[in-house]
């Protein structure tokens, strides 16, 4: 069996994702059987920059780097997968969607019991904060889903192991849903 | 030729981060800086949530240390609900530490195992193919092991006490949700040869011995690396023990001596204040007494080994000993031992959840305790990053009415910016050439720190904003108005 390549991403997510991905725990022995790793956060390849197999992405977007990222990532991606809540809808960062952007800056930086300064940060090395949270498949086409915040370990590893063996992906049991 | 060079994305470590090294026409460095590049906005947004909903809600600022904002905000909703920290029933305290020490665990492994050790093993400069956990699989194939069976382990113990490995339902305000069972505990307690408590703080020590063994090897990088003085705060006990869970505010200076001591966190607004600049989302939190310019200070398990006068375990005290014998006894400012001091805590860790699991208040007693409402609390808790505020006022309805966090990460903002100038300082200028593995040395500077980007981007916005691109000498070449959000493209 030929290996496939794999590459995450993480938007505007917590990085629980990620770490329900490591928790395949042992199985990551197996995992790097079926897969040959590329860009991610957990490894040095800054980004990608040749065609790969499957790709997942944690998070939104919720500013222009984000979607930059995710244009950047679907294009080498041959499946895209987003994965748990905040790729999927924007997530609980989306509670701040209908909320005016001065009031969450207000809030942040001028308000607060510790707040020291007048300043609010601008820059032209930071990026533009967007009108509100974009789940990823409203910026990119994406293949395949996998809810949950965050998603069942077991849930990661049946999908990542269904595609590199050639299998269809299946609908995922009700049970391992869980969204509390 | 003056030149800008950028780092995106600072690899291994949790969260977006970006640098960027300015260079002038000899190949000077000029100005280095840590951006942070991502935003949400919890202080706004949990504004008009329940209280009894807060503590959920917000462990989604972080998905490598939920467990801290989950106790953090559990600590300040106890106090508005009337119970203050030393008032929670024995079984609840005792839950809330094994739940917390478990996820200091996990996250201590993961950093130096997963993140920070290919580094060591590899090298700064080595293949950046291999510098990862894959690669580490490939070469130490026991260690790597050992290090996916210790996060486990550590992930378990959370998941027996939050119900959930992340984003868990342990603790409520006023208490927690459930008792330990007897095979939860046996499981961990006895478990099977290679996932047992022993095992762990085992495996912790061999972990500590390998840094230490490589600190010998290159001791002058490993202890000149991004070193420098600065002060010092955590918590720490009524009698100067470490404790990761609770205790009042010390902070010690470059030379040990107290700044404040066992000062009440309820009162860290009066001496904690915090300043923002224009070039990153990540405000530059500072010790009011000292002042912006002096008051910067350190957070996580260097300073925690910096302010404690002893840990409470054996076997972590006995290497607290050797450790705080290298610098004789005064207080440690090399960025790199803080992989030392957080083995450290790995291993004192391991043995507190150890004997946590032998004590029977886990598998009965009471959960709650109740008491008479008030409309405001703050809850501080020892974070594997450092000491994490979370202060809450609510209203008669019990709805959130204000929310202010300063996040660990955030605490060593100004140290982390001083790391990556010492590198640029020390590796990149006055080279015409620079390579990946000078670059790399950047981000091994920033690692050390652990940042736990996810977290210090909790705060979230943009304003209208009107944009000044400046050259290198500060002369204007552009300039225009943004309007107050985008839309993609």
């Amino acid at each position: 069996m030929k290996k496939l390549t794999l590459a995450t991403t993480s938007l505007a997510g917590c990085f629980g994702c990620h770490m329900s991905f490591l928790d395949i725990d042992e199985k990551i022995l197996e995992l790097v059987q079926l897969y040959d790793f590329r860009a991610s956060p957990i490894d040095d390849f800054k980004k990608l920059t040749e065609p790969c197999d499957v790709g997942l992405v944690e998070g939104g977007c919720c500013n222009t780097h984000n979607v930059h990222v995710l244009r950047e990532f679907r294009k080498h991606c041959r499946i895209l997968v987003s994965v748990g809540q905040c790729a999927i809808t924007g997530g609980l960062p989306a509670m701040r969607n209908g909320i005016p952007m001065a009031e969450l800056f207000t809030e942040s930086y001028l308000k607060g019991p510790t707040c020291d300064s007048q300043i609010i940060p601008h820059d032209e090395d930071i990026p533009a904060i967007l009108d509100r949270i974009y789940p990823c498949h409203e910026v990119v086409k994406v293949d395949a889903f996998l809810p949950g915040c965050p998603p069942h370990p077991e849930i990661i590893w049946e999908t990542l192991s269904a595609i590199a063996r050639g299998k269809p992906l299946t609908a995922i049991p009700y049970e391992h849903f869980k969204f509390d | 030729m003056s030149r800008k060079i950028t780092i995106e994305p600072v690899t291994r470590v949790e969260g977006h981060g970006k640098v960027t090294i300015r260079i002038d026409d000899d190949n000077r460095v000029t100005d280095t800086r840590l951006h942070i590049v991502e935003f949400r906005g919890f202080e706004r947004f949990v504004q008009g949530r329940p209280l009894w909903e807060v503590v959920v809600l917000v462990q989604r600022l972080c998905g490598i240390c939920p467990v801290s904002h989950h106790l953090c905000a559990a600590k300040a909703m106890d106090v508005v609900s009337g119970v203050r920290s030393d008032q929670l029933t024995p079984t609840a305290e005792k839950m809330r530490r094994l739940m917390h020490y478990g996820q200091m665990f996990q996250s201590h492994v993961l950093h130096f195992f997963h993140l920070a050790s290919p580094d060591l093993l590899f090298g700064m400069d080595s293949d950046p193919a291999q510098r990862n956990i894959v690669g580490v699989l490939g070469a130490y194939p026991e260690l790597a092991r050992k290090a996916v069976l210790m996060r486990k382990f550590g992930q378990e113990v959370i998941r027996v006490t939050a119900g959930k490995k992340i984003h868990g339902t342990g603790a409520l305000p006023g208490g927690i949700n459930k008792h330990l069972s007897a095979e939860e505990r046996d499981a961990l307690l006895v478990g099977t040869f290679e996932f047992n408590a022993d095992r762990m703080v085992e495996w912790a020590q061999e972990g500590l011995e390998l840094f230490k063994a490589h600190q010998k090897a290159h001791k002058d990088l490993i202890d000149g690396f991004a070193a420098f003085p600065s002060n010092y705060l955590s918590l720490v006990r009524k009698d100067g023990a470490l404790d990761l869970y609770h205790g009042g505010l010390r902070a010690v200076d470059e030379f040990g001596q107290k700044i404040f001591d066992h000062v009440d966190y309820e009162e860290y607004a009066s001496y904690i204040a915090e300043e923002t600049r224009s070039w990153t989302y990540m405000k530059f939190p500072f010790i009011r007494s000292l002042g912006r310019e002096k008051g910067w200070y350190r957070v996580g398990p260097l300073a925690r080994l910096n302010t404690c006068d002893f840990i409470p375990s054996p076997l972590a005290q006995a290497e607290f000993e050797i450790y705080k014998a290298y610098t004789m006894g005064r207080p440690n400012g090399m960025s790199m031992h803080m992989h030392w001091a957080r083995l450290i805590e790995a291993l004192h860790a391991a043995e507190v959840i150890r004997d946590l699991l032998k004590d029977p208040d886990l598998l009965s007693g009471e959960l709650m305790t109740t008491g008479v409402r008030r409309g405001e609390g703050v809850g501080v808790i020892e974070a594997p990053r450092g000491t994490l505020f979370h202060h809450y006022q609510v209203d008669e309805h019990d709805l959130v009415t204000m929310c202010n966090l300063i996040v660990s990460t955030t605490s060593n903002n100004e140290a982390m910016n001083r790391a990556v100038h010492w590198v640029a300082d020390h590796v990149i200028s006055g080279h015409e050439d620079v390579t990946e593995g000078m670059l790399n040395q950047v981000e091994v500077a920033i690692r050390a720190y652990d940042p736990c980007l996810s977290c210090a981007t909790h705060a979230l916005g943009q304003m209208p904003l009107r944009l000044r691109v400046e050259n290198t000498k500060g002369e204007l070449l552009r300039e225009f108005v943004r309007d107050s959000s985008t839309r993609p493209a």
